[in-house]
């Protein structure tokens, strides 16, 4: 059986967390990502599960990496500011390998910013906003059915990759309402599972990824006493300051996430079959372009979307190929042109790379985009 | 031998040869600790207690 | 159990001697934790200890629990997750006097406010040790560090009264001197159901005594004798008797407060039956 519900972006992340099992939260009151924590003060006790406010935004991520090491599914939701403050632990969670979802309500910025406005700004926070080389996962989803997919598949990548996942909404996406089916039951729901040790714990090494690079995960508290931190370590889990562990540990970090590109990183295209150009938009932005590609269509112009769902890793692979297809691309994003450069890198100058970023606290109209992709069609010619 | 002493852990702080109340321990030329007088030791375990690198023990 | 044994026990193999200084009362206050354990008759799996970042903070890697080091201040956010994630774990904290009373300030009066049932071993050796001898909100007024070349003119926390005014139901006092009690004073903190703090002076003769001239480890140590006065002492003490010294052993019990996972299966429960 299902339902048939009309919910906002934000409440489809909390049913997608309580579907893939996620039973601890934590967090701080942000706008414009407030309503999860609310749904989720509600919710978890209703399954068993447990919310807390935290003091501050740190506080909340520390605590989620906590629950996590007693096996437990996590999450904190934040944006702005708080996601600037969950950077220091989110690092953390990158290097000792703890699995939680982050989730990223996008605002205006810097600083306080605009609270209450879209925006896609955070987009090189999520991938660099912690110091030091590090890998992880970010997705983002365009409609509120997809909040629900993404939150859940959040948790799947987060625990077969043992590594912390954001999804980088954005406001638009967060606060609009949208119609979503929904199961009655979500225990039928297939229910994302970290690797467990098979040997005995005397033999357990708790940073051996074994063939996939994956080290497995035993709760604390069932007789696996391993040691959690931090600093670089070996296989062990105890600090090693060699040359040799600290290339190993971030080759490994590096490969199980590299070697799994195809898992990872989902790309979806819209009327791409024949086109010869290319928008290229994610999140709320790749709703406007929706549109405006049907229009350019409509008028016969040769346009489609290629849609990143996963931020980052970034779609090498993708934007490699597209420059093969397609005679220009136009990247839409909300903030001053973040992504595009990183689709620049991959063309590598095969065909023009266009930058329609928009900035004022509004999404663009699909007219408005429509009249990019020809002035840029215009410079293809 | 009422003492034992991992002489690899010492770090030769002398903080057991200090609170010792019969004089029993000594700090050596490269800074370990030795019982120079250990048939004065009356077991009172302030050496195994104080000791912050677990190289000195009490053996009842 | 010899101390020995306790030590082979509960220490992780090949991890000894640890990094700390000579005379440095770290390996003390740890050896009074593995003691206090035994005492409780808990087994190593059903003890998690969360650290922070800093000297004494490395102590979670030498011990043979379910043990994290984590980030600098957040080891109290980080035990709170453990602890309501499995409150069938038996959680210590360990932090340094800056991680838990510094970045980790904020940290430390909201854990106290919600009566979680955490034992926090605060190493209070007085100074920034890791980086090499600043001076922390512990650090006496009037005291040297490299970051206070004329001495601090600021002010230094009673942590024992901080902790009490946050709502700390279980606070102690004890010092590496006085290790016998401290044991008993940690035995006490992991018995209590509800947050507990026992500060544990101690001593930091490399980057605290050399800076304001107290001596070796000797000297450092019995200092602690002469300043540490026991409660019940204390309490007899006039106020000008009392000068330069501090109270030490139980100095605030408070078991009418719920703790928080006692709590919150209350609330588990009542919001299952549908109220409000």
């Amino acid at each position: 059986m299902s339902r048939v519900l009309l919910l906002q972006g934000n409440q489809a992340v909390v049913e997608g967390a309580i579907a893939a099992g996620c039973r601890f939260f934590a967090g701080y009151p942000i706008t414009p990502s407030t309503e999860i924590a609310e749904e989720l003060a509600k919710q978890l006790p209703l399954v068993g599960g447990k919310f807390i406010q935290m003091e501050d935004e740190i506080a909340s991520i520390g605590a989620v990496i906590g629950a996590s090491l007693t096996g437990k599914k996590v999450m904190t939701a934040t944006s702005g500011p708080g996601f600037s403050l969950k950077q220091e632990l989110f690092g953390y969670a990158c290097a000792a390998e703890i699995p939680l979802v982050l989730v990223n309500v996008q605002r205006g910025g810097p600083s306080t910013g605009q609270p209450t406005s879209p925006s896609q700004g955070d987009v090189m926070q999520a991938r660099w906003g912690t110091h030091g080389d590090h890998w992880m996962i970010a997705l983002s989803p365009s409609s509120v059915p997809e909040c629900f997919d993404l939150t859940r598949r959040a948790y799947e990548f987060s625990e077969r990759y043992r590594v912390p996942v954001i999804l980088l909404m954005d406001e638009v996406v967060g606060h609009m309402r949208e119609k979503v089916v929904l199961s009655d039951d979500y225990e039928n729901l297939p229910q994302p599972m970290r690797k467990q040790p098979t040997c005995k714990p005397e033999d357990f090494l708790p940073y051996d990824g074994g063939e996939d690079g994956v080290p497995a995960m035993p709760p604390f508290g069932i007789g696996f006493r391993w040691h959690v931190t931090g600093l670089i370590h070996d296989e062990t889990g105890f600090p090693n300051g060699s040359p040799e562990a600290t290339v190993k540990a971030m080759d490994r970090m590096y490969h199980k996430l590299a070697d799994h590109y195809d898992d990872i990183v989902r790309v979806e295209e819209f009327k791409m079959e024949g086109a010869e150009f290319a928008v290229v938009a994610f999140g709320g932005a790749a709703r406007t372009a929706w549109d405006a590609v049907t229009m350019a269509r409509a008028e016969g112009l040769k346009v489609g979307l290629v849609r990143p769902i996963t931020i980052w890793p970034f779609a090498q692979k993708h934007m490699e190929k597209l420059a093969t297809q397609v005679k220009g691309i136009l990247v839409h994003e909300l903030n001053c042109g973040q992504y595009v450069g990183e689709v620049e890198r991959a063309v590598k100058g095969k065909v023009p790379v266009f930058s329609y970023g928009k900035y004022d606290n509004e999404p663009a109209t699909p007219a408005e985009l429509l009249a990019e992709i020809k002035k840029a069609m215009g410079g293809v010619k | 031998m009422a003492l034992k002493i991992i002489t690899k852990r010492c770090k030769g702080c002398g903080i057991c040869a200090a609170l010792c109340p019969k004089k029993v321990l000594a700090v050596n030329e490269v800074e370990k600790v030795e019982a120079v007088n250990e048939k004065e030791c009356i077991k009172c375990g302030q050496c195994e207690q104080h000791c912050p690198d677990y190289a000195i023990f009490v053996e009842k | 159990m010899s101390t020995e044994a306790l030590i082979d026990k509960y220490f992780r193999p090949g991890r000894l001697p640890h990094i700390w200084c000579p005379g440095c009362g770290n390996g003390i206050v740890t050896g009074c934790i593995v003691k206090a354990v035994e005492q409780t008759g808990l087994t190593r799996d059903e003890v998690a200890v969360v650290s922070g970042i800093g000297c004494s903070s490395r102590a979670s890697g030498y011990l043979d629990f379910n043990t994290v080091h984590s980030a600098h201040g957040r080891a109290l956010p980080v035990a709170t997750g453990v602890k309501m994630g499995n409150p069938k774990l038996n959680v210590i904290v360990v932090t340094g006097d800056g991680d838990c009373t510094a970045i980790g300030g904020n940290h430390l009066i909201h854990a106290a406010r919600r009566n979680l049932d955490l034992t926090v071993v605060l190493f209070n050796n007085s100074i920034y040790g890791m980086t090499g001898g600043q001076y922390s909100p512990l650090t006496p007024f009037g005291s040297k560090a490299t970051t206070a070349p004329y001495a601090t003119i600021e002010h230094d926390f009673d942590v024992v009264e901080l902790a009490k005014a946050a709502g700390a139901t279980f606070v102690a006092r004890g010092t590496t001197f006085h290790a016998q009690l401290l044991t008993d004073l940690i035995v006490k903190g992991m018995q209590h159901k509800g947050f507990s703090l026992i500060e544990a002076v101690s001593a930091c003769p490399t980057s605290f005594g050399r800076q304001n001239k107290m001596g070796g480890p000797v000297e450092m140590i019995l200092w602690q004798r002469d300043h540490g006065v026991m409660k019940a002492a204390w309490d007899k003490m006039t106020d000008e008797q009392r000068q330069g010294k501090f109270p030490i052993g139980v100095l605030h019990e408070d078991n009418s407060k719920v703790e928080y996972t006692v709590a919150y299966d209350y609330l588990i429960k009542k919001a299952q039956e549908g109220k409000k």
